[in-house]
């Protein structure tokens, strides 16, 4: 049977604290699910600590681990409480290599979820750390891409945030980009409106429209590549960008980066700009793929007009 | 060692840190350094007899400080040009120009930087400890002891058992907000409470050498030391006339000996600043 997104996040882990005597830091980790299965079941004996429910000192103390050189993973179990965890690791341990000379690398999973979940913990909150110096941000979706994220964290000494989404974890396929000259429009999604992204891209093919995709999740540092631009600028309405954290995010601060290469028109759709409730009329949903194919069509009728 | 020689072992590593602190204080006066300073004389005994007892156990901690860190690193052998380089600014300073007088480091001595968010190097310390389980020193103020983040470390490293001495020192003052503002309860209090082995002494030498010769880094210890700041929280400010300096106590209680010392250090300080001003 083909491997999930988590069983992979399973199997790093467990080689990250047997082969290479890492530490897993988190709350609630041996409770329930195991991280949504994400976490083999082990104990503190095997490097998997229980941390307090004191969300900011955590933090600190898990920068105190990677200073000694533990190279710990740090999950962090819904992204709302990166709000409490990011104080000392983007204020400390993201700087440390910088001022001190004293690298404290460490690997931050981040769980997220796709609305539904009331005021703080329904989406990504990646935004908070992608300002600060020092950090490195990826949001993989799959396999490969997970575990190349992992061998680039454990060939360097920064701080790497790892964006997940529990809706992944299931995922058993690859994304491929689908870029050409001459586009209408590109997409360029993030995180979990990946998924949603792919459905609008084939359905408006499917129906007249010359639709690309560039899939991104390396976010910072974020590299546009000579290919991308060259396609991005002949392009004929520009890109479309989608996130599951809020719009005036990090992907407001991606567009005008692609703007400023290419000159064309950046368009971002992400959680709207409202707070969010619990259920489907009140919470703040990422982008569907209806959403994404309503706006390519505004676009599009803008345009002409 | 006997206790009369510790005595004027930490004498010499106080003195050290007070003449090297008027030293600053005249710089900052002279407007030579321009960032902000937080002068640590006044309460140099609490890191000199700490130290000193680490190096008659010859031990070699993680120190984790903060601000008013001069006398930490200077106590614990950190190398004094190398810090007067780093007030100055220059790239030869212990933390390469970037660390100014808060944000200090030693590799040589374990002392790790601090970034400035009061009472963080609690947390770190705590982490580091665990992590390494090796002796861990963390060193706070009466103010940063508020921080909800400090209060949950020494919760961790109560329940962990951790290599690891917590020292408070208290000035009584957060800037210029007295204690008695600013909480009805006491540090040592909240400190047992999490079951930590805890004190509340004032900086007399020989305090400090009794509570921690037992079981310093055998179990988490926890002392609340009483001090006197000479200077305000930064800058050169100076706080009302200070009655008690311990330093001068200590130099009349210990004799000519002592006089002798203080006089030598002054003079080689003096020296070494006015050689890195020249450079």
């Amino acid at each position: 049977m083909e491997t999930t997104l988590r069983e992979v996040i399973k199997q790093i882990t467990f080689k990250h604290l047997k082969k290479f005597k890492g530490q897993v830091f988190g709350q609630n980790l041996t409770g329930v699910g195991w991280v949504a299965g994400t976490l083999p079941k082990l104990y503190e004996k095997d490097g998997v600590i229980e941390l307090p429910m004191a969300d900011v000192a955590n933090g600190g103390m898990v920068t105190g681990a990677a200073l000694v050189g533990r190279r710990p993973f740090y999950i962090i179990r819904y992204q709302g409480y990166n709000w409490l965890n990011c104080i000392f690791i983007v204020n400390y341990a993201c700087k440390s290599k910088e001022i001190w000379n004293k690298p404290a690398p460490m690997f931050i999973r981040g769980l997220s979820s796709e609305g539904g979940l009331g005021p703080v913990s329904t989406s990504s909150h990646i935004s908070i750390f992608y300002k600060m110096p020092g950090i490195k941000i990826y949001s993989p979706m799959t396999k490969n891409e997970y575990t190349k994220t992992y061998k680039k964290f454990m060939k360097s000494d920064d701080v790497f945030y790892v964006s997940e989404h529990r809706k992944s974890y299931e995922n058993k396929i690859e994304f491929k980009n689908s870029i050409k000259k001459n586009l209408d429009i590109i997409l360029m999604p993030i995180s979990v409106t990946r998924f949603e992204a792919e459905k609008a891209k084939n359905y408006l093919n499917n129906n007249g429209y010359k639709v690309g995709i560039i899939h991104l999740y390396e976010l910072k540092p974020f590299v546009l590549k000579k290919k991308w631009i060259s396609m991005i600028k002949s392009s004929k309405y520009g890109v479309l960008m989608t996130d599951n954290d809020y719009v005036d995010g990090i992907i407001r601060t991606l567009a005008h980066k692609i703007n400023e290469q290419t000159n064309k028109k950046v368009y971002v759709l992400g959680l709207k700009d409202k707070s969010a409730g619990y259920t489907l009329e009140t919470s703040n949903f990422p982008p569907s793929a209806l959403e994404i194919i309503n706006k390519i069509k505004q676009i599009k009728i803008k345009k002409r007009v | 060692m006997s206790y009369k020689n510790y005595r004027l072992k930490t004498f010499e590593k106080a003195s050290l840190c007070r003449n090297f602190e008027n030293e600053v204080f005249k710089r900052v006066n002279e407007k030579i350094i321009n960032f902000p300073v937080y002068l640590s004389a006044g309460q140099e005994y609490v890191p000199s007899s700490i130290a000193q007892i680490v190096k008659d156990k010859k031990q070699k901690p993680l120190i984790f400080g903060q601000h008013r860190g001069h006398s930490i690193y200077l106590s614990f052998g950190g190398n004094i040009v190398e810090l007067i380089d780093e007030l100055l600014g220059k790239k030869t300073g212990c933390t390469r120009g970037m660390g100014g007088s808060l944000s200090i480091n030693s590799n040589k001595i374990n002392m790790f930087g601090h970034e400035g968010l009061m009472g963080s190097n609690a947390c770190m310390g705590v982490g580091a400890c665990f992590s390494s389980a090796k002796p861990t020193i963390v060193f706070l103020g009466d103010a940063s002891v508020e921080e909800d983040y400090v209060l949950a470390s020494l919760s961790w490293a109560a329940k962990k058992e951790l290599p690891i001495l917590f020292v408070v020192e208290d000035n009584n003052y957060a800037v210029l907000t007295k204690k008695k503002d600013r909480r009805d309860w006491k540090a040592k209090d909240v400190a047992k409470a999490f079951k930590l082995e805890s004190y509340d002494i004032d900086d007399q030498p020989k305090n400090i050498f009794s509570v921690l010769k037992k079981n310093l880094f055998k179990k988490p210890i926890f002392i609340n030391v009483n001090t006197k700041r000479l200077f305000w929280h930064s800058g050169a400010g100076v706080d009302e006339e200070v009655k008690g300096d311990r330093l001068t106590l200590e130099k009349k209680f210990l004799g000519k000996k002592a006089e002798k010392i203080h006089r030598n250090i002054k003079k080689k300080i003096e020296n070494l600043w006015k050689q890195r001003l020249e450079k």
